[in-house]
């Protein structure tokens, strides 16, 4: 009875899990096969698609420059709004509402409008300061406050932070290791959502970009599709992959953590293995 | 005060402490209305009082966690208002929860010596003895979910006092937990304080622990402290009917205050306050101020009721005697009431201690 019942969940589980990977490894599969097509109907696969995207300027340019762009946002937006909500929570509890409503707000203006009203800034932006790509980065935080909301504020939720850190400013810490030795280390999972959020959008992030007349990866891709398509998809399918990646190597280590929480006092060997001071 | 004893820890003599003329408002309420009041050094002093009468506030203020709208904390003749509560050198152990979910217990109270510089070995060793002195030397290596509240607790006293504070701050550090951690662990967390000697304040709501383990307890009310003394005197001679309401059991007695005395029932008894001025009055009476006489005739009058209830607790038991106009309770030795069973006709004797008078019957009751 038992048994049948878990073999049916088991089966249950590798349908589901064929179907979905099926929906998303299929589109990415055939990109990859577009991208590695020869020329001609019975030309043999090669690689050479691939090969060039490194013969393309442009290209590598926006690579970097989008990759820069990810790190900048990531770090920028951490800066911004983990004090801010750490801070929050222990002064001005009041202020929580108002703080989430700003930081949902992007969420639910369209791109263009936001555009519309960032365009004079960049303007000036651009005649005062730099003009470089890298200056999108500002709108960017704003674009992925959202996510990165979320996520953090589920982080903070599971831990007592007012507890923790009256402890550890009565133990003598000022609050920038309140922060980085108290909070952050109970919430790596949390904040490493929030930088994978971040990266991912910015390294699929178009439409800003474009507007805005910047070349960042996404736009270099589109162009790059209508002259050549066979690298535009295969770098589609490398950030894509690249985007996997990180997801995996997140996941990965969330769930370690998970592990040395919940199973260290069943294993012995661990509490030794991982006595540390 | 309390001089260390012999189990290794480094003795040390703790600091006085003062809190002179503290307030604090928040939006409007007043939490603290001038609190006044030093711990000589080493003291264990106990602030108790019903939620809201600011003894937790007193405490966060000599934390600095809170900042005072006016008044003085002066710790080992260091006035220390404005310096923020990392540099004040306090140890406080919290409700609950506090204890850093990513350290093993012994990185937890290596963490504040490790702030204060002290070497990795020192800081080990170190780290080692206090868990020794709290009874967990075998638990070193496991985190805060690994461990029972009472261990987290112990943990969290070792780790506030590693770094060797001026003023231990315990703020009702035993209110999550069950009652027999309970009891044990408020006696160990007095041997610790007696064994280290620091100066300690001990926020509880619990008269219980405030009686058993401080030198001297203060009971406060709507942000006053109501009175300090030793905790025989709080029980035995409380100052104000607030205290004699919330420190222990009380009867409230209708009577009439004439002449320096009160007549309940009857049965004129002697006044704290003599200067109490005429007319009916309800007399604050403990229940083993009262005995019960069940010998001889019990002819119907003021003094005589019927048991309705007793509660067996230990070494005495406490009665319930219906008065026919409310109830009276009486507490005796277990020996002497084994014969008062539901139903017994009883005759009333008040021992004749001077008693308090509550006049204002919605002041007290609502405190």
């Amino acid at each position: 009875m038992r048994r049948t019942k878990r073999l049916k969940l088991q089966v249950f589980r590798a349908v589901v899990f064929v179907v979905f990977g099926a929906f998303f490894l299929v589109p990415i599969l055939a990109m990859f096969e577009f991208s590695t097509r020869g020329r001609g109907i019975s030309a043999p696969r090669t690689l050479a698609a691939w090969q060039s995207i490194i013969t393309y300027p442009d290209l590598v340019g926006a690579i970097i420059a989008s990759l820069e762009l990810a790190a900048i946002t990531a770090a920028g937006m951490l800066l911004l709004l983990l004090p801010t909500m750490i801070w929050t929570r222990l002064r001005l509890p009041r202020l929580t509402r108002a703080i989430e409503f700003i930081c949902l707000l992007p969420l639910t203006i369209p791109a263009i409008v936001l555009i519309v009203g960032l365009f004079p800034m960049y303007g000036w932006l651009a005649n005062n300061f730099s003009d470089s790509i890298l200056t999108l980065a500002f709108s960017y935080v704003i674009l992925v406050l959202p996510y990165a909301y979320r996520s953090l504020d589920a982080g903070l939720s599971a831990i007592d932070v007012k507890t923790l850190s009256e402890a550890a400013r009565s133990l003598g810490a000022g609050w920038p290791t309140v922060i980085l030795r108290v909070i952050v280390p109970n919430i790596s999972t949390a904040l490493l959502n929030a930088m994978l959020l971040s990266v991912a959008l910015v390294l699929g992030e178009y439409t800003f970009a474009n507007l805005l007349a910047y070349l960042n990866l996404q736009v270099a891709v589109a162009q790059l599709g209508r002259a050549n398509a066979g690298v535009s998809i295969a770098v589609a399918v490398a950030s894509l992959l690249f985007a996997f990646v990180l997801l995996m190597v997140i996941s990965i280590a969330g769930r370690r953590r998970q592990a040395s929480l919940t199973v260290a006092g069943t294993d012995p060997q661990y509490l030794t293995a991982g006595q540390r001071t | 005060m309390h001089s260390a004893s012999s189990s290794g820890t480094a003795a040390r003599s703790g600091v006085e402490v003062r809190l002179e003329e503290l307030r604090r408002r928040y939006s409007g309420v007043t939490a603290l209305d001038g609190l006044s009041l030093t711990l000589a050094p080493g003291e264990l002093v106990a602030l108790l009082g019903p939620s809201g009468c600011g003894k937790t506030t007193a405490l966060r203020l000599v934390a600095g966690l809170e900042e005072a709208n006016g008044g003085r904390v002066v710790i080992g003749g260091e006035d220390v208002t404005n310096v923020p509560a990392n540099k004040r050198e306090i140890g406080m152990v919290f409700q609950a929860y506090s204890l850093f979910p990513h350290m093993t217990a012994i990185q937890n109270v290596a963490f504040g010596m490790q702030l204060h510089k002290v070497g990795a070995s020192e800081r080990r060793q170190r780290a080692g003895k206090m868990l020794e002195l709290v009874g967990l030397s075998g638990h070193a290596n496991k985190f805060a979910h690994q461990m029972s509240g009472g261990q987290q607790q112990r943990v969290a006293l070792a780790r506030a006092l590693a770094i060797e504070p001026k003023v231990l701050l315990l703020d009702e550090p035993l209110s999550a937990l069950d009652a027999r951690v309970r009891a044990r662990l408020r006696d160990e967390i007095r041997r610790v304080q007696l064994e280290v000697g620091t100066t300690t304040l001990f926020v509880t709501h619990d008269q219980e622990e405030a009686l058993a383990i401080a030198d001297r307890v203060g009971v406060m009310n709507a942000g006053r402290l109501e009175q300090l003394g030793p905790p025989t005197s709080i029980y035995s001679r409380p100052a104000t009917a607030f205290v004699a309401e919330f420190v222990g059991l009380t009867n409230r007695l209708p009577g009439v205050v004439k002449g320096g005395e009160v007549d309940v029932r009857g049965t004129r008894l002697p006044l704290v306050k003599p200067d109490t001025s005429d007319g009916p009055a309800i007399a604050l009476v403990r229940p083993e101020a009262v005995s019960l006489v069940v010998d001889g005739e019990i002819v119907p009058g003021p003094l005589v009721g019927t048991v309705i209830a007793t509660a067996f607790l230990g070494a005495t038991s406490r009665v319930t005697v219906d008065m026919g106009d409310g109830t009276v309770l009486a507490q005796m030795p277990t020996s002497e009431a084994g014969a008062l069973t539901a139903g017994t006709r009883v005759r009333l004797a008040l021992r004749k201690d001077p008693v308090l008078i509550a006049r204002d019957e919605k002041a007290t009751t609502e405190a």
